[in-house]
């Protein structure tokens, strides 16, 4: 059975035109890019390609980018380092985060920071006017993500940076979730620190990176031989930075055709759920990504239904991959206030530029007989 | 490191490459730099009556730059008086050698090893015009 | 010029992935992508299957558990992991004194030294001139307060393996965590965690035939021994080690460690004659010593030193050859080799340092082609030397007063 991908916010499948880049480096051309014979020059240049396709994809220029592993220790490398640099003071990050920026930001309290969170309204946005109640207090670094990885609701970061910069306060952005799907501005938006990474946008796992403003002084994660200027020593993972780079350059020139057919995707499976009456979140927002649908049933259990839907040939996300080990409601949902119950429910759909709508169609027929199915077995248990 | 053109066309094919009598009168010889220090450059010059360079050797322990350098100064040294020659400045090799900024030391080193030859020469002088 | 030039004798400093290896992944790059963390589509369970079996492979190679192997972005992380991680757990109950030994890896020295800046003390053994450690000098750099010991088991520049059962014997006995570096160990020494009286030890793939950005940090459970996380987030690798797991990345490494099981013990005896053959070339060159102890070594490994001929101007000479001097991790800067400094080598001598790391594909011609091109080469760079010039004339160059610059 052929299982339709409906998890592009957890991970997408390599483009085969960044595959076919990669192998070579692994093979033939396998140097060390701190090596200074011929191997070690065509794995550094290598990589230098990429720290320029990368670059360009957020508008900065090529010596902003540190690159890393992942995206997560991208985020832990920003919240951990900017404030290692910094007096203690107040941290603030926003209450959707992921987990790998609130878990090193509380990390941050055994060094003496205070750690707050700020809150978003019911369509899952940040509360500006919290913020600036927070900000009330010296506030060294605020970290708050673009685009929620659950609701795809975009952030007003704009606004955040301006608040932050009347009280010259750093802020890092987790963009993971934005790149490749909406256009992505390191400048215009007036971060300090963005964190990227490879393998939501058709690169390949193992490299992300993040993007510094040559003002933060920032601590390394990782100490050693001293690559990336000395903020992040290991051997760079040449194939997986030439991926990265190379699936930034991909995506940026497909952006328009990106959106486009999410969004015309999205919409359709929107209309559907509305007839199935399903609460869909964030739908309100100001701004969303284009590929991404959150909803929930009520009285239906949302690990169940994606269970379901596997069986019937979807794969689709309850909450974020990183927490679904666990059967906690998303922290995300409660954050915008709605019930547990209701949040328990939720099902996340992210599509993908190779989804097709009568995908989106079949789904939606998977979708009405499993619920149904699920609600008369619930009817019945009350 | 990327070397310039010019550096590895002194590096594979070095000009005057030897040693002078470092007794005779007429030769001047300047031995600069450390091997603590990764470079030992020897410079010699031999004048004609007439004060000209009229013969420049070196030998180079050191890296291609170095080699470089001193290689190129001793083509420029032929046919210059001692005065001419001390006045070759560090600068006018970097740029001829197109040497990077960590390479640079390389071209003071050569600067040197031209000024403690000539001062050898001048001292010699001195002392054969005292005796006569 | 040799008609497969520059051949590479650098397999040290990484290795090219072996095209088994590279089979293996691809599928795991192409088609079962998945986060291992997503558990609920099947993509997520193949890529967890296949996560497992690897763990189960890099244990074999060690003779460890499964479940004491977490995965890295490599050895630079497993050390920074290791060394921070049970310094930060047990300073509290033990204290915070640290050992570990002046040639480590540079990312064992400079994670202790952050430790140092946080307020921890260590002690940097100086190993005897063949680079072994004196295990009187370790017991004797022990204190009450001694929390932790890092040693690398095989010396990334020369190729020395230490004793680390004896060493780990005495840290057992004193209550001090033990970690060891094998990143350079794997394939090429036999190692059994299940007897080894260590605590944790760093793996890395990419210089075992496996990809670059994946690297294994052992933690022995039986006694158990606890780290705090360094890095934060999702909760993977049972909360030691959060972000998402690499899939082909890490099926790339089992495969590797798999290949390594296998066929080591018939590759390092090839690997040996090709190195003894090289060293018996070499040492026809006049003033030429080796680097490090010749009996404790891994056969891959011939680090060389020959005198009057300056390192750099050496390594733009041999062009033709893929080599390192000093290590690939700092060969971007213009020191010598801290390593063999350690050693009690000059400055000089540590400059002219030739690291050869021979390894799966190379070949006896690729051998007798380096033996040819360095006599040349070194007999080049000598007629070009005033210090080959001095010495042949005679000269105690140890009594040259050099003009300083």
């Amino acid at each position: 059975m052929n299982t339709v991908f409906f998890d592009h916010n957890s991970t997408t499948a390599l483009l085969p035109e960044v595959l076919e880049l990669m192998l070579p480096l692994m093979k033939q051309q396998h140097g060390n890019p701190t090596s200074r014979h011929v191997f070690g020059r065509n794995a550094r240049d290598a990589v230098e390609l990429a720290r320029t396709q990368v670059a360009e994809a957020v508008g900065v220029q090529a010596s902003q980018v540190v690159f890393t592993a992942s995206g997560t220790e991208a985020n832990n490398f920003a919240v951990r380092g900017i404030t290692a640099n910094l007096d203690p003071a107040q941290l603030l990050i926003s209450s959707i985060e992921h987990p790998c920026v609130t878990r090193p930001a509380m990390h941050m309290r055994t060094s003496g920071w205070l750690v707050n969170t700020i809150n978003v309204d019911a369509q899952g946005q940040l509360d500006l006017a919290h913020l600036q109640a927070l900000l009330k207090v010296q506030t060294g670094l605020i970290s708050t993500m673009l685009a929620n990885n659950e609701t795809g609701v975009l952030q007003p970061l704009s606004e955040v940076s301006a608040m932050a910069r009347q009280h010259k306060t750093f802020v890092h952005t987790d963009a993971v979730q934005a790149l490749g799907k909406v256009a992505v501005d390191f400048n215009a938006l007036g971060v300090h620190a963005m964190t990227l990474s490879s393998h939501k946008i058709g690169g390949p796992l193992g490299a992300g990176a993040l993007i510094l403003d040559k003002r933060v002084d920032i601590q390394p994660l990782l100490l050693g031989g001293g690559q990336e200027k000395g903020l992040r020593s290991g051997t760079e993972n040449v194939a997986a930075i030439v991926g990265f780079g190379a699936a930034c350059a991909l995506a940026i020139n497909s952006l328009n055709a990106y959106q486009q057919l999410t969004s015309v995707l999205r919409d359709q499976l929107e209309v559907g759920l509305r007839q199935l009456n399903a609460n869909i979140f964030g739908v309100n927002s100001a701004k969303r990504l284009p590929n991404t649908s959150f909803f929930a049933f009520p009285n239906v259990e949302g690990e169940t239904l994606v269970t379901a839907l596997d069986k019937a040939g979807f794969a689709v996300a309850s909450g974020s991959a990183c927490s679904s080990d666990s059967n906690e409601p998303s922290h995300v949902l409660l954050a915008m206030g709605i019930e547990e119950d209701l949040a328990r429910g939720s099902v996340r759909v992210s599509l993908g530029q190779h989804n097709t709508a009568a995908q989106v169609e079949a789904f939606l027929v998977a979708l009405k007989q499993e619920v149904q199915r699920l609600k008369a077995m619930t009817a019945i248990a009350a | 490191m990327a070397y310039s053109d010019k550096v590895l066309d002194h590096y594979e094919n070095p000009r005057n490459v030897g040693s002078l009598d470092k007794n005779a009168s007429n030769v001047g010889t300047g031995m600069v730099g450390a091997p603590a220090c990764g470079d030992v450059m020897k410079l010699q010059i031999q004048v004609n009556d007439a004060g000209i360079i009229e013969d420049a050797k070196f030998k180079t322990y050191g890296c291609g730059s170095a080699i470089a350098s001193s290689s190129l100064v001793t083509e420029w040294l032929k046919g210059k008086t001692l005065d001419q020659a001390a006045e070759i400045k560090n600068s006018a090799i970097a740029e001829e050698l197109a040497l990077p900024p960590v390479k640079i030391h390389c071209s003071v080193l050569a600067e040197d090893a031209i000024k403690a030859a000539v001062a050898d020469l001048k001292s010699k002088q001195v002392g054969s015009k005292e005796a006569a | 010029m040799s008609d497969r030039a520059p051949i590479y004798l650098d397999y040290s400093a990484t290795t090219p992935v072996d095209p088994r290896v590279a089979e293996k992944m691809i599928p795991f790059i192409t088609e079962h992508y998945g986060n291992p963390a997503s558990r609920s589509h099947p993509y997520g369970w193949t890529a967890e299957k296949a996560v497992e079996n690897a763990r189960e492979e890099v244990a074999k190679l060690v003779n460890a558990d499964p479940r004491e192997i977490v995965w890295t972005s490599g050895a630079t992380e497993s050390n920074n992991l290791a060394i921070k991680g049970a310094a930060n757990f047990y300073a509290a109950t033990k204290g915070k004194h640290i050992i570990t030994v002046a040639t480590e890896h540079k990312a064992v020295i400079d994670a202790v030294r952050e430790l140092e800046r946080q307020g921890y003390e260590a002690t940097y053994l100086e190993p005897e001139p063949n680079g072994l450690i004196d295990l009187e000098k370790f017991k004797a750099a022990i204190r009450p307060d001694t929390v932790l010991a890092s040693v690398m088991l095989v010396n990334n520049e020369i190729g020395v393996i230490q004793d680390i059962t004896a060493i780990g014997d005495i840290c057992r006995a004193n209550n001090i965590i033990f970690h060891v570096d094998a990143a350079q160990a794997t394939g090429k020494v036999v190692i059994d965690l299940e007897s080894l009286p260590v605590d944790l030890m760093s793996f890395s793939a990419h210089k075992t035939y496996g990809p670059k950005g994946i690297g294994a940090l052992y933690v022995r459970r039986k006694p158990r021994i606890r780290i705090e996380a360094q890095m934060h987030g999702g909760g993977h690798e049972r909360g030691m080690r959060s972000g998402t797991l690499a899939t082909h990345q890490i099926v790339g490494m089992g495969e590797a460690f798999r290949i390594a099981r296998e066929e080591m013990a018939a590759e390092n005896e090839r690997i040996r004659m090709l190195r003894d053959r090289l060293l018996n070339g070499l040492m026809d060159i006049e003033e030429t010593y080796v680097n490090g102890d010749l009996d404790h070594r891994v056969p891959h490994n011939l680090n060389m030193s020959f005198n009057f001929v300056e390192g750099e101007s050496l390594i733009m000479a041999v062009k033709d050859i893929a080599v390192s001097s000093g290590s690939a991790c700092t060969s971007a800067s213009l020191e010598p080799s801290y390593v063999l400094r350690a050693l009690g080598r000059s400055d000089e001598l540590a400059h002219s340092s030739i690291r050869f790391s021979i390894g799966r594909f190379t070949t006896q011609a690729d051998v007798d082609y380096t033996i040819d091109l360095l006599k040349n080469k070194i007999g080049k760079l000598r007629e070009l030397s005033p210090l080959w010039e001095m010495f042949k004339d005679g000269v105690d160059l140890s009594k040259v007063q050099w003009a300083a610059h």
